[in-house]
Parts: structure tokens; sequence; C-alpha cells
């Protein structure tokens, strides 16, 4: 499979750059990666969660602190178990307290990012951990690639099997629950998978950029799309769209991949909100 | 609604389904919403909930569903069985959801109805599926129109045929009639009434428009934390005291309870 799609990189003209393993590797993981995050990213705003998935990226500084005060090798997981307690915990402290939902999570930010920053600046170390604010995308290694894909694959099965519980808390918890679909289970389970992707995607494209690449392709998708099909399948083609562009734009540019790839996506964001209300009127004609 | 006659299929309850309430409290923290309710509600009746503000009637529907924690017991029993799983079908009293989502009337629908994702579309059975639903309110036009950019009549209108879609056993209503306009209320009122008659629906409603609800209603439950007066609508209405603690604005007692009286000739031997 991964030969395969070696020996079509190299094959296209136009992309040279592409003889370089580490750009086939990075494309690979963008095309995994970018169709992940639109999915996610369509429910993390139709459910209204872009700050909470906001407070998870910004969690993994605290994550990596524990894990180099652990003395692991690889604080990934240490950061993993952090990010998935740290959603089941805001969703029950949610739930349980009256405090409106962004005031918690503007706590738990708060906290999560100075202990982080308190932990990891002991002695005047920082600088080295801010290759996890931007992350590296070009870096990507054989094992992380596997890893995307096992997890694009779990995103999948979960649309397959969770998507409509999904649409249905966004619209009323109670109605969901009429409907023998419990909002904690479903948002508990969404805020699980969303905390151990993004986790894992900070190593590659940053804790700055994470939560814009979840939410522009979608935010811009809402502009154009009538139907759940449509939003899901226009957040796909912008993100995808916005991560190939910005992948090789930052290769020519000599820019952050994260960064670019985010660029590119608020550009879409843009042209979609200024277009939205033209293309939305056309619908009809469409049907 | 003549468009209920063409589309109904035969009842699919059973006809001798019952819900109990008994002792049902429920609180958050220190305070108590809830406290020593009991009911009891046999299917093909239709019991208005009514009360002031903050007395509990959501509460109590939540607890229901199952969605908050409660003491006591709520039990269910099908045609003799203990315990059972009803079907609910429940309307919500307002909606919050983002008005810009682009959730179509048929995703709504066929999220509520089928395991088959929505996001890979929505199949041409089970678009019918959602289209027969809507016909049942007058509303197949709106299957593609995007939730949120129906009127208020529109959604309740929605709301209530993916409440009825499986037809259910129990059909809990949260004030289902605000945003719908006079002739639209009427149209309800009857649209109900049709339901439990044809499919031995029992149906829980909430509500603060009296007068509208007193014919049709079997019973009337008068709830403030606890059910302060239970019985037919005019024995409940006559109760001057409970009405005057709803506050005087929302009618003219007196005028109220002579239309009610006026309405429910058999049953108007007050409470008190």
């Amino acid at each position: 499979m991964i030969d395969l799609f070696h020996r079509i990189a190299e094959s296209t003209p136009v992309f040279d750059c592409l003889k370089y393993d580490f750009m086939k590797r990075a494309l690979l993981a963008v095309a995994l990666g970018t169709p992940m995050f639109a999915l996610l990213g369509t429910m993390v705003v139709s459910n209204r969660m872009v700050f909470f998935s906001d407070v998870l990226g910004h969690s993994a500084l605290t994550g990596v602190a524990i894990g180099v005060i652990m003395g692991l090798m690889d604080p990934l997981w240490s950061t993993l178990v952090f990010a998935v307690a740290l959603a089941i915990a805001v969703n029950i402290f949610t739930r349980t307290t009256r405090a409106a939902n962004e005031t918690v999570l503007g706590v738990f930010l708060a906290t999560t990012v100075a202990l982080g920053i308190v932990l990891l600046s002991r002695g005047g170390g920082f600088a080295k951990f801010s290759g996890f604010l931007i992350g590296d995308i070009l870096a990507v290694s054989p094992r992380q690639l596997t890893i995307l894909a096992v997890l694009f694959a779990a995103v999948l099965a979960y649309w397959v099997l969770a998507l409509n519980g999904l649409v249905l808390v966004s619209i009323s918890q109670s109605l969901a629950r009429s409907r023998g679909k419990s909002a904690f289970v479903i948002e508990t389970s969404f805020a699980v998978l969303l905390a151990v992707v993004v986790t894992f995607s900070i190593r590659l494209v940053g804790i700055l950029m994470i939560n814009s690449l979840l939410v522009l392709p979608a935010a811009a998708a809402r502009n154009l799309a009538c139907n759940v099909r449509s939003y899901t399948l226009w957040a796909l083609a912008l993100s995808m769209f916005s991560g190939f562009a910005g992948l090789f734009a930052s290769y020519y540019w000599g820019t952050a991949s994260g960064a670019t790839i985010v660029l590119f996506s608020a550009l879409f964001y843009m042209i979609a909100a200024a277009c939205g209300g033209w293309w939305r009127g056309q619908a009809p004609a469409r049907n | 609604m003549s468009v209920i006659g063409k589309t109904w299929h035969a009842p699919r309850v059973c006809g001798n389904c019952c819900t109990t309430v008994e002792h049902l409290g429920v609180a958050f923290g220190r305070n108590v919403v809830l406290s020593d309710v009991s009911l009891r509600m046999n299917c093909g009746e239709l019991i208005a909930i009514v009360g002031p503000n903050g007395a509990g009637k959501t509460t109590l529907l939540k607890a229901i569903l199952g969605e908050v924690p409660h003491t006591g017991r709520i039990a269910f029993s099908i045609r003799g069985a203990a315990s059972a799983t009803p079907r609910l079908g429940y309307v919500p009293q307002r909606l919050n959801f983002d008005a810009d989502s682009p959730i179509s009337v048929s995703d709504f629908i066929a999220s509520g109805i089928s395991r088959y994702p929505v996001w890979l579309g929505v199949s041409a059975s089970l678009r019918r599926r959602c289209r027969a639903a809507l016909e049942r309110f007058s509303a197949e036009h709106l299957l593609k129109r995007r939730l949120g950019e129906l009127s208020g009549g529109e959604l309740q209108r929605v709301l209530l045929a993916m409440a009825m879609e499986p037809v259910p056993h129990i059909l809990l209503l949260d004030e289902p009639i605000t945003g719908i306009d006079a002739k639209g209320l009427s149209v309800f009122y009857q649209t109900v009434c049709e339901l439990r008659r044809k499919h031995d629906v029992a149906v829980m409603m909430i509500t603060h428009d009296l007068p509208a609800i007193a014919p049709h209603a079997d019973r009337m439950v008068f709830l403030r934390q606890s059910v302060l007066a239970e019985g037919k609508p005019a024995e409940v209405m006559a109760n001057a005291d409970l009405l005057v603690s709803l506050g005087s604005n929302l009618w003219t007692i007196s005028q109220f309870s002579e239309s009610v009286v006026k309405r429910e000739d058999d049953h108007d031997r007050p409470l008190s």
C-alpha cells in the first residue's frame, strides 16, 4: 500500500519535492489526518465543543510535563492518559455543577496550561519543548503513520455507529434520551475519541494549530451545506484540499506546515462565508 | 387535519399499558424540585400537567424519560408484564440548538428512527418513512428544509411527527403549543386527540393554556413540587386558590371557570 503510494507520488512530475521520503510520509500523514479531523470537526462544531477541543489540545502541555517528570522516553502515553482523563472529568464536571460550560472550560484551560508551563520551565528549559507548540509533520515516522491509519479507522467506525446519536444530542439531549440514547455516553465517548486523536496529532501539527484544523473546515462547510451529508462531504473536501495545498506551500515557502495548512483552511472559510448565502440559495435548483 | 385518515395504519399499541409513578422525588443538590409525586396513567388517556413556573413539570417528564436521577419508582407495565420498556415519544419545550446547523428535517427524523448513519445520506426507503411521518401532520413539504430555518409552528409539527414515528406507548409533550398560532392550535388539539383515540397512546402534556386543554384532557394534575390537586379538569380548575398562585394575569379566573364548567357539563363538582 505504502509502496504503491510512493510510486504514484514519484510519477507525478509537478510535485518534484516528493522525491524526498519525508515529503511522501508527510503527504500520507496529511491524507490520513485531514479527513479524520474533518469528520471530528463537523460534530465538534455542531455540538458546541470548539472550546472543549481547544482545552484538550492545550492540556497536552501538562501531559507532556508529567511524562518528562516521570522520566518517560516518549511522553505520548502520559499525554494520552492525561487528555482522556481530562475529557471524562470535564464531561462529568459540567453535568454536576451549575456553572456555565465555558466558564468551567476556561478554568480547566488556564489550569492545565499554567501547570504545564510551570513544570516544563523548571530550570529554564522550556525552549526544548517548543516543538510541541508548532509540531512537525515532516518528521512523521512510519510508526506514527500506522497509528494515524488505526485512528482513522477508529473514527470511521465511530462515525458509522454513533453519528446519529451525536446529531440527536446536538439538537436536544432529552429528545435523544427518549430515543434510548444517553447524552452522557455519547458525549463522553466522543470526547475520549477526540482526546486520543488530538493528543496523537500534537506531534504533527502542534498545540497551537490542532484546534484550527478541526474547526475551520467544518465551520466553512456549514456555510455551504444544507444537510448532514453535504456538510460532511464539504468538510472532507476542504480539509483535504487545504492539507495538500498547505503542505506543498510550506515546502516551497520554508514555513511550518501545520500553520500553513491552517491558513489555507482560513482562506476557504472566508470564501465560504462570503459565498455561502448565494450557494445555499441555489439549493432548490440543484435538488 | 384530514391527512391523518389517509396515512394512518392500524394501531400498534396494545391497549392495556399503564404507567405508575410512586413517591417520585427529584433534588438537584439541596434544591428539592419534586417530592412524593404519585400518578397513574393508562393508555389512551390525556393528562394535562399544570402548575406555576418552576413547579417541576418539565423535571417530571425528564424523570419519566430517565434523564434525571430520582427516588421513588416509575414503572411501566404492558399487557400485564410487570416491568417493560415502553416506546416514548417526546416533544421538548424548546430546542437550544444552533440554528445554523446544516441538519435537514429528513436528517433529524432519520437519525431518530434509524441506525443507518445520516452522513452517508438518507436512503430512499428511509426518506419515504420520514415523509410518511411528516404527512400525518401536513408537514411533508419541510423534508428538505434545514431544521434551523423552520418557524416555531413548523418545528413543532416536525417534532410531533418524529415523536409519533414509530407510534409510542407514551407521548410526553412539554408545552408543545408555544409558538403556534390560533389556527394551528385547534388543529394541534384535534390531532393529539385523534392520535390517542386511534392508537391508545397515553399522552402527558404540560401546558399553561388551561381553557384550551380542559375540554380534551381526561384528567388534570396540578403540580407544585408535589401533586396539589388531581381530577377532572373542571374540578381542578374550580380550586381557585391554586389558580391564583399561577398568577392572575394568565387569565381571568371567573371567566375561565365558567367556560370550563360549560364545556364539562358532567363533571362540574368542585374540589373544595
